[in-house]
């Protein structure tokens, strides 16, 4: 499964930390995030719980960048 | 355009005018009372603070996570360090101007992102899907495979389908970039993008929204810009290896010199050599130079997109520009792809139109593109008992009693006329006397001679053809548009060899092909681009540049647009750099200060940000 999110972050290298972050997230098969378009896109692992799984992503990136967020 | 503020920057704008107000009270301060300078000094701490708390917040959270390298955390070491020095000036106003800075850096990409979403500004945002109890509104992505929805005039269709229902004229300006409405009626497949001028149409969708023409552009247009260039990849990998270099080097200008003389038995001179080194910290953020060449790219693929050139990467707008070679597909790129009569021939007996009427008759239910072709060419349709007695003659033509005579519309005996032309001719026979020859050609695009002399301009040398035709109509339709190599008899799997031997001559080369037969060959060029490929998801998909109709004209748009923006970064790279290594330089040697680093630092940023702005517009002409 494939899904995209709104994104907000302010710096480019802080969107990199942050896709690293929801790229080393459990559940997670592949990121990318697209910091001009601001979209974070999440191929998820089979039978993934995507709420569970986007609410750990987005702790994980608040600890890499604390002022950033996906809407989901 | 205008820009709102988002609450953060007004925030921050906000914070960076009280702070700037506190600096001035605070150095005036410094000034009237030099007797109590901790007075003065305490309201540039608070300036400083009010400026700067969130950035020594992120620094220490960074530093309990092991990350020294944060562009917050060096600002704060810099800063900070400034103060214990006893210069609050300088702490203060270097955080002033960072989030000057960062200010301007967030509302420049925030602009840049509305320009660029507002030229691809085809996403729809609901759906009139018609159930048994009326129309509903709902959002595209939940309207199924099959059901019926609703379009108004004004209204953007939402996801590809069928009208059943209405006549209207359609709007593909956002898609192709051409402002020529079509008219579509029952029956007719329309595409999600497209504006709905003038009527209400019902359409039965085709496709989900995730797959529809809108989704499939969208994502494109987004996931361009994560296919990197040559010159953002570098700048990356060279932000990698900067900070950590540059605060090496601050390091090293701290402690080597003082304890060099420290040794010799001179003076350490430790505050001006810890200064030195501060100001090396404060120039050491990467960030402005990582976004100055993506940006860059983000507007150059923006421009392209409002010109109905969609590009997949920044990489391939980077080979556009150095195309040296390009090659085209013959039918369907350099012509119609359809053939029209080009020429009526008459023999005194009767006159043109006449020939094309009873020839298209004794054609009118020939399924021959040449009879086609005359067909569309009479106006007139034939009533009942016109047209009797039909019986094609296999490899020759076909023949049919119309309106009281013998038609025969084919090659006669005396043999074929197409020898020498391009296309094909036809003897009319109208009771045994041949009255006329009607010659069908598939005709060169009209745009293409312009294109190709424009592309050769702009210094795209070697052009070739490829094509499947036989080599005498393939010469005269090279000479006809100016392309200079001819490949001609070729087999659809031949066309990639030949590819490949002008790819050993030439490199890096476009392909220009209508991406339904080649898409191997688009596959294998260096840029793959798909011409006329609205509504084609095979094109779209194999192609590295798809551009939406077939106007031969925005090939060698596509090429400037690709020569500016990658111009433009590399300007912005050697700009920012230039700047960064003189700041570094009179830095060491102790002839700029904090000050002047850091404003030379947001100044190098601003104007490289304003520099990508330029890659928006490209004006198409010579």
């Amino acid at each position: 499964m494939k899904k995209t999110y709104p994104v907000e972050v302010d710096c480019a290298n802080c969107a990199s930390k942050m896709e690293e972050a929801v790229k080393g997230t459990p559940g997670v098969a592949s990121a990318t995030l697209n910091f001009m378009a601001l979209k974070l896109k999440v191929e998820f692992e089979d039978g993934a719980d995507e709420g569970a799984v986007m609410k750990e992503a987005l702790r994980r990136c608040r600890r890499v960048e604390s002022d950033c967020d996906i809407i989901f | 355009m205008k820009y709102k503020f988002t609450k953060k920057q007004k925030r921050l704008l906000i914070r960076i005018i009280v702070s700037a107000c506190v600096f001035a009270a605070g150095i005036a301060v410094l000034l009237a009372v030099p007797s109590l300078p901790w007075i003065g000094r305490g309201i540039l701490i608070a300036s400083y603070l009010i400026a700067g708390y969130d950035v020594l917040r992120k620094a220490a959270l960074g530093v309990v996570r092991g990350r020294i390298f944060d562009e917050n955390f060096l600002m704060a070491v810099a800063s900070l360090g400034a103060m214990a020095l006893t210069e609050f000036s300088e702490a203060a106003a270097v955080m002033i101007f960072y989030q000057t800075g960062e200010l301007f850096q967030s509302v420049a990409v925030g602009k840049s992102r509305k320009s660029v979403a507002a030229l691809t500004e085809i996403r729809p945002d609901t759906a009139n899907l018609v159930g048994n109890d009326g129309v509903t509104e709902v959002d595209p992505e939940d309207v199924s495979v099959g059901s019926v929805i609703a379009v108004y005039p004004g209204e953007r269709i939402p996801l590809d389908g069928v009208i059943i229902e209405g006549r209207t004229t359609l709007d593909a300006v956002a898609l192709t970039g051409e402002a020529i409405p079509v008219e579509a009626k029952e029956g007719d497949s329309v595409v999600s993008g497209c504006v709905n001028v003038t009527g209400a149409i019902k359409v039965r969708t085709t496709k989900e929204f995730t797959d529809s023409t809108v989704t499939r552009i969208l994502e494109l247009v987004e996931d361009s810009t994560s296919r990197k260039s040559r010159p953002e990849a570098f700048i990356t990998r060279f932000a990698k290896y900067y900070t950590p270099a540059v605060c090496g080097t601050a390091l090293a200008l701290a402690l080597i010199p003082p304890l060099a003389s420290l040794i010799f038995g001179g003076d350490p001179a430790w505050r001006e050599w810890i200064s030195r080194a501060l100001t090396f910290l404060v120039v050491s953020c990467p960030c402005a130079l990582v976004l100055s060449v993506p940006m860059a790219f983000f507007g150059g693929i923006g421009c392209a997109s409002k010109n109905g050139i969609l590009v997949k990467g920044a990489n391939f707008l980077e080979l556009l520009a150095k195309a040296e070679g390009a090659v085209f597909d013959k039918t369907g790129t350099l012509t119609e792809g359809s053939f029209r009569v080009t020429n009526v021939e008459t023999f005194g007996g009767m006159n043109g139109k006449e020939i094309i009427k009873y020839a298209a008759f004794a054609e009118s239910v020939s399924t021959h593109p040449v009879g086609v072709c005359i067909r569309s060419e009479c106006p007139e349709i034939p009533s009942q008992g016109d047209v009797s007695d039909v019986t094609e003659i296999p490899g020759r033509g076909v023949e049919a009693t119309v309106l009281g005579k013998r038609v025969f519309v084919g090659k006669t005996e005396n043999g074929d006329f197409s020898q020498n032309a391009p296309g094909v001719t036809v003897s009319v026979v109208i009771d045994g006397k041949e009255e006329g020859r009607i010659t069908a050609s598939d005709s060169v695009k009209e745009s293409a001679k312009g294109a190709i002399a424009d592309l050769k301009a702009l210094g795209v040398k070697k052009t070739y053809m490829l094509t499947g035709d036989r080599e005498s109509s393939a010469r005269l339709v090279a000479d006809a548009v100016g392309v200079g190599g001819v490949r001609a008899g070729l087999l659809p799997a031949d066309k990639v060899g030949e590819l490949e031997k002008i790819m050993k001559e030439s490199s890096p080369v476009l392909y220009a092909g209508d991406g339904i037969n080649d898409a191997p060959v688009l596959a294998r060029s260096d840029v793959g681009v798909a011409m006329g490929a609205l509504g084609s998801d095979a094109a779209i998909e194999a192609a590295d540049v798809v551009i939406m109709d077939d106007d031969m004209k925005r090939l060698p748009l596509a090429v400037r647009i690709a020569r500016k923006t990658v111009r433009i970064a590399k300007e912005n790279i050697v700009f920012s750099l230039a700047v960064k290594a003189a700041c570094l330089i009179l830095g060491a040697l102790g002839i700029a200060g904090m000050w002047v680093a850091i404003f030379a630092d947001v100044g190098v940023m601003i104007l490289a940000v304003l520099n990508s702005a330029r890659a928006l517009t490209v004006k198409n002409n010579r």
